[in-house]
């Protein structure tokens, strides 16, 4: 895996951008297991625990023109991508002041204001979707960059090569990251595939690919920002593969007993927010009481969003009648 | 205004002609639809006037093109993908029915998908089983998609039009038998709005509904029937959703009696939902029960006699047609 000298020290004020993104993400899955654990949020919840460094990074190289699209586990590149924490809850808690009004739910979930594409419930689909965006930012005459976020699990769906190829032979502006958590819900990368460093397949249709450590934020974002300005410049699509691990199974109800400790244990000791905690305290030279202010700060906007949520209105059932009239 | 007669092909040619010219958001993806211009030129000549980042090519990726189509729908372009033969679009479903169609809904309606996928579908002389396919109510079943199936050069010219207009995903199925028909097409500005009917030939005696490639083998039955004194309604819906059900029951108060013509195969089709809406809303203005003519429960096989006989023919309609006249109630 690559891992480069830095030229420059990373600015203060990236770290710790850097930093509060990856502690919202990881506060917003574990204080939002805590609600489902009590039955207020329903349906499916896909936590991106271990995996925060990967959104994090890539969010930050992004400006307001840019794109993304998502997965189904999609909470982390929501936050990433700007979203409110309390927009966020509130869809979780079904209620209509939610992003997606509460149509939506966890595996939906976007701030499309955000130039966010949505988290997905087909895996796979970011990808052509992405794609998509690319291409109309190209025929709109904007040099946008879209980023779809996507798995080692969909590199064995058709679409993957599809429209990975699609964006190739078109020269768009469009980063696939390519999210290793090495399963693909309790199938190992290996046993779905002969070859696992998934950076290869895209070297093998002439886009210029990268295999990084998804854990260490500062590394994907300074990929992603070089990516994005070879995007500018003309000269993509890139791949870059991440390679991360779940810090827990495939979703909430799922325990996760195929993943072997020693390995889990590997990656909690190189865990995405602690590197990045690290990173500020030791690089950007905060003090670790401001880094707990942050953290703290952070706590209370996800209490604050809990109670906005539970306080806001319940969806109107006369309002969905119409919605879908003439569906 | 009348005079002008031009293709059906012509028809939807003018219309990307027109509509690329008013919005530079729209581009055209497909297989040999550039240079070649499309296998039935429905494209000829907009690459020229376009050029290559709106009208292009692409590799045989069925999947990826509806996919990359309905993300830059929701990315702010007006895509139109071009698929060669419904049957192949089967390869792209998930963009079509997982995507496209439930975007706006699960986005709470903050988006919108205004995704147009033009291709064609029917029975064909011979082109066998995998691309003679009727599969409009694979669409029809599925929430959030627009099913447009033009007849006639001006509908298929209006319609797409609108279409390129409106905001919700759209399946555009033309037929492979009709793109050399011709009809009047007025000049200037045709749009024509989703969800209303055409009443094709007036009539007082029946109400014949069919769409798409059945529309000109029910009139000719009309015909046939007028010369028997029966005079035959012929409704063309236009657009199977949204359904013009106003129109249609109308005509059934009028004429009491109602004949459905689908080429697509009889089970779970079109025809047996526009069956039970008339049932439901219109039973105590029937005379007759409603008759469906519909295509055999058969994939289309490949000998022409054989594929004449997997779907209806003029006879049928004629046929279905004096059965519900000559009911007697019980």
């Amino acid at each position: 895996m690559a891992s480069k000298k830095r030229e420059n020290t990373p600015s203060k004020e990236l770290l710790e951008k850097l930093f509060t993104t990856a502690y919202r993400i990881r506060n917003f899955e574990t204080e939002g297991i805590k609600l489902y654990r009590r039955g207020l949020v329903r349906g499916y919840f896909h936590p991106y625990l271990g995996q925060e460094g990967i959104a994090t990074g890539a969010c930050a190289a992004l400006d307001e023109r840019d794109y993304i699209a998502s997965t189904h586990r999609g909470h982390g590149h929501c936050i990433a991508q700007g979203a409110e924490v309390e927009g966020m809850i509130a869809e979780l808690l079904q209620k209509e002041t939610g992003y997606c009004k509460g149509y939506g739910g966890s595996m939906h979930i976007a701030d499309i204001t955000k130039n966010n594409l949505g988290a997905n419930g087909i895996v796979g689909a970011s990808t052509p979707l992405g794609v998509g965006a690319a291409m109309a930012n190209q025929v709109n005459g904007s040099d946008a960059v879209t980023v779809a976020f996507s798995t080692d699990g969909a590199t064995n769906n058709g679409t993957f090569l599809e429209s990975l190829n699609l964006a190739a032979i078109w020269d768009l502006n469009f980063i696939l990251i390519v999210e290793n958590n090495q399963y693909a819900v309790s199938t190992t990368l290996a046993e779905a595939t002969r070859e696992t460093e998934l950076y290869k397949r895209g070297e093998a249709i002439g886009v210029e690919s990268h295999r990084i450590d998804g854990n260490d934020s500062l590394l994907v974002y300074e990929t992603v920002a070089d990516a994005v300005k070879k995007c500018r410049a003309g000269l993509g699509p890139i791949l870059i593969e991440a390679v991360t691990f779940r810090h827990s199974g495939h979703h909430v109800n799922d325990p996760g007993k195929y993943m072997p400790e020693d390995k889990l244990k590997y990656y909690k000791d190189r865990d995405p927010v602690d590197r990045a905690r690290d990173n500020l305290i030791n690089m950007g030279k905060m003090s670790a009481k401001d880094v707990k202010a942050i953290e703290a700060k952070i706590e209370a906007e996800f209490e604050a969003a809990v109670k906005a949520a539970e306080a806001a209105g319940e969806v109107s059932i006369e309002e969905f009648r119409e919605f879908v009239e003439g569906y | 205004m009348a005079g002008r007669e031009i293709m059906y092909r012509e028809a939807l040619r003018e219309a990307l002609f027109e509509e690329m010219g008013r919005d530079e958001s729209i581009f055209i993806i497909g297989e040999g639809i550039a240079e070649r211009g499309g296998s039935y030129k429905v494209t000829e000549g907009l690459l020229a006037e376009y050029g290559p980042t709106r009208i292009r090519d692409t590799p045989i990726s069925e999947a990826g093109m509806i996919g990359v189509g309905v993300g830059a729908a929701i990315a702010g372009a007006r895509p139109i993908v071009e698929i060669l033969y419904v049957d192949f679009a089967m390869l792209g479903m998930d963009m079509i029915v997982n995507q496209a169609a439930k975007f706006r809904l699960m986005t709470g309606g903050r988006g919108r998908v205004p995704f147009v996928l033009r291709t064609q579908g029917g029975t064909g002389g011979g082109v066998a089983a995998q691309h003679s396919q009727s599969l409009e109510a694979l669409f029809y079943h599925i929430p959030g998609l627009r099913v447009v199936m033009p007849s006639t050069p001006a509908d298929a010219k209006g319609l797409l039009k609108y279409a390129l207009r409106q905001e919700d995903p759209v399946m555009f199925i033309e037929h492979k038998h009709l793109y050399m028909t011709k009809g009047e097409v007025p000049e200037g500005e045709l749009i024509t709005e989703f969800g209303v009917a055409d009443i094709k030939r007036e009539g007082t005696d029946v109400t014949l509904i069919a769409w798409s490639n059945m529309i000109p083998r029910t009139l000719q039955a009309a015909e046939e029937l007028a010369e028997m004194g029966i005079s035959a309604e012929v409704l063309d819906p236009r657009t199977l959703v949204p359904l013009d059900r106003v129109a249609i029951l109308k005509s059934v108060a009028k004429t009491n009696r109602c004949v459905i013509v689908q080429e697509a195969v009889r089970r779970g089709g079109v025809a047996s939902d526009i069956s039970s809406i008339i049932q439901e809303e219109a039973f105590y203005s029937l005379d007759a029960p409603v008759q469906i003519v519909a295509g055999m429960n058969t994939p289309i096989p490949f000998n022409l006699t054989l594929e004449e006989a997997s779907v209806p023919q003029k006879n049928d309609i004629i046929a279905a047609v004096q059965s519900v006249l000559h009911h007697k109630a019980a």
